[in-house]
């Protein structure tokens, strides 16, 4: 078989943690066959060596200004580039927003198929097989793609594991040119405004979660508010919630009941118009457990419950559940927490 | 001039979706809405159409039950509906729908932008918004949580993006393809005077051949639908006498099942 290619996602001049898991499939899907990584961006020529280490035998770098912030044209014009001159037989993400977006383009380019959000993978006599989400996670997809040429994948992060990282190991770097100039790209990023110190979702191992429930704060509002409820779940999220996520270095999800009625912000949503999570263990805090909820969450590895209803549907899918008012167990499994894991 | 946007009708987000035995995919007797991220696509090209004074037009890719999301859109507003579709059509395949749409832009003609929602909650993903971007050959912004400016006869746009990150502000050029964020707006609801007109709309069918495409084969296949593996747990519920005392036999369980 000809070469595989393992897309390397950059983020500020880093690789992204997700990338390795890129190296992870490329490696058992090239079943001996040289597996390149492709490095774009900020920094490029320095993460080869970590690409290296990470299982790449050989890797393309382009370093050049009109990529050092991410976007979509240059990206995909480069991708589609370097894979109708290689001619890989395949061509292995993983998909987040970015990759999404580049390995469509690319792949549009070429006329290639492309098979996204894959948590089983399979590759045989030139064809492609993997199985995915469907109608938001409710029922699971397997589609192939067959023929000669490229294929393009893109896996769900965290479904694969990366390679075992072997600093000995080195790999050839070759550096390529970026096929459009400034002039040629038809947008420019005016300004950036980080928001920092916050865990991903999509890239969290844990995840505490809040839903309706958040607004049973015991707290007392500060005369004035305009409506109380609101007040308590955010009072909440910030003061009850993130101090167990901080703990367990967990990102924050919410139900979409809880952001819908204005408890936190639409990024933390977790569900069927939020985001799809899989995690190695979710906390559920005060939230029902919707099927859309449980669309978004299902595939977390183990899940706990703490809701004041013993009956509601959440247990049904938690390993372990606390029947109880969040507003004491959570508190008291934070201060827990802090003891054993000595933080 | 012309604004864009493309929609479906999926099931609902609270029905239960199920694969038969038959190995086809039901949700029952439940109607079908919208698609929920197109709401926002539907109102803000609405908006756009609008403030730039341009024609907005809607259009759905597949069987009659797309009609269903057509009229909602009628009603909402849009004041153009037009649906793509021939018996036999296999549009499963980003690609072939990509091409279709992109072919349909084109004979709609004098189209300045054409809005997209994040994504489809059925089978279709974002990836038909991207690929149809690359087909025109037009900009690309996704993640679009504002329009800041339009500007016509410049022929610039520019939008705030979200990223998982933080946010940027990017100008472009226009034609652009955009995918649009939940809270760029409120949709609206439609009135009862645009549901009345909508449900006396006839919306044309271009098939492909109208469109002047000959789709080649696909080069994606559906093998087969599958229910996912029911989660085989048993739930244990972590008694005490006090929140303190679960607390802590729920942190043992944790550390035993080494996820901490």
């Amino acid at each position: 078989m000809s070469q595989v290619f393992a897309f390397v996602e950059v983020v500020g001049g880093q690789a992204s943690a997700a990338s390795w898991e890129a190296l992870g499939v490329a490696r058992r899907l090239a079943n001996g066959a040289q597996v390149v990584a492709l490095i774009f961006g900020e920094n490029a020529a320095s993460i080869a060596q970590e690409a290296a280490a990470m299982g790449a035998d050989s890797v393309l770098v382009c370093e050049d200004a009109t990529l050092s912030v991410y976007r979509v044209e240059p990206y995909a014009a480069l991708l589609a580039k370097l894979v109708s001159d290689h001619q890989p037989a395949l061509v292995v993400g993983v998909g987040t927003g970015r990759t999404r977006e580049t390995f469509a383009s690319a792949a549009a380019e070429t006329n290639s198929p492309l098979l996204t959000e894959a948590f089983e993978v399979s590759y045989e006599d030139n064809t492609l097989t993997v199985t995915r989400p469907a109608y938001a996670g409710k029922v699971q997809q397997k589609m192939s793609a067959s023929g000669p040429g490229p294929k393009y994948l893109l896996v769900r992060g965290r479904a694969f594991k990366p390679n075992e990282r072997d600093d000995a190991r080195s790999a050839n770097v070759t550096t390529v040119a970026p096929v459009l100039s400034e002039d040629q790209i038809s947008t420019k990023v005016e300004s950036f405004e980080a928001e920092v110190g916050k865990v991903k979702l999509t890239d969290a191992a844990i995840i505490v979660s809040g839903g309706r429930g958040m607004a049973n704060n015991p707290a007392t509002p500060p005369p004035g508010v305009p409506d109380p409820a609101v007040w308590k779940a955010q009072e909440g999220f910030a003061n009850v919630l993130q101090p167990l996520a901080d703990v367990l270095g967990a990102a924050l999800g919410a139900s979409r009941a809880a952001v819908d009625a204005g408890y936190i912000s639409y990024d933390h949503q977790v569900g069927q118009t939020g985001k799809n999570v899989n995690p190695d263990l979710y906390i559920a805090c005060g939230i029902s457990g919707a099927i859309q909820h449980q669309a978004g969450m299902r595939n977390s590895k183990l899940i706990v419950a703490i809701n004041k209803d013993s009956d509601a549907p959440i247990f049904k899918m938690a390993r372990f559940g606390v029947v109880g008012d969040l507003y004491e167990i959570v508190p008291a499994l934070t201060a827990e927490l802090k003891k054993r894991l000595g933080k | 001039m012309r604004i864009v946007t493309f929609t479906r009708s999926t099931p609902d987000t609270a029905t239960k979706v199920e694969v038969d035995a038959k190995g086809h995919v039901g949700w029952g007797d439940v109607a079908t809405v919208v698609n929920p991220w197109d709401e926002y696509s539907l109102e803000e090209t609405i908006r756009q159409a609008e403030a730039n004074k341009a024609t907005s037009a809607v259009l759905a890719i597949g069987p009659d039950m797309h009609n269903e999301a057509l009229k909602h859109s009628l009603a909402m507003g849009l004041q153009e509906a037009y649906r793509i579709w021939q018996d036999g059509l296999d549009v499963s395949d980003s690609l072939a729908w990509a091409t279709l749409a992109a072919a349909a832009v084109h004979k709609l003609g004098d189209v300045r932008m054409v809005i997209f929602g994040k994504e489809s909650v059925d089978t279709a993903s974002d990836q038909h918004a991207y690929q149809t971007a690359r087909k025109l050959g037009w900009t690309m912004l996704s993640y679009v949580s504002k329009i800041l400016a339009v500007d016509l006869a410049a022929g610039t746009i520019k939008v705030e993006k979200l990223l998982e990150e933080g946010k940027q502000v990017i100008t472009a050029k226009l034609p652009a393809v955009l995918t649009v964020m939940k809270g760029i707006n409120e949709p609206r609801y439609p009135n009862f005077m645009g549901i009345r007109k909508a449900s006396k709309a006839v919306i044309p069918v271009w098939s492909a051949a109208d469109l002047g495409v000959s789709l080649p084969p696909a080069s994606t296949q559906v093998v087969a639908f599958m229910n996912p593996p029911a989660r085989q747990v048993i739930t244990e519920i972590i008694d005490g006498a006090n929140a303190q005392e679960k607390a802590a036999k729920l942190v043992e369980k944790l550390l035993e099942a080494k996820v901490l």
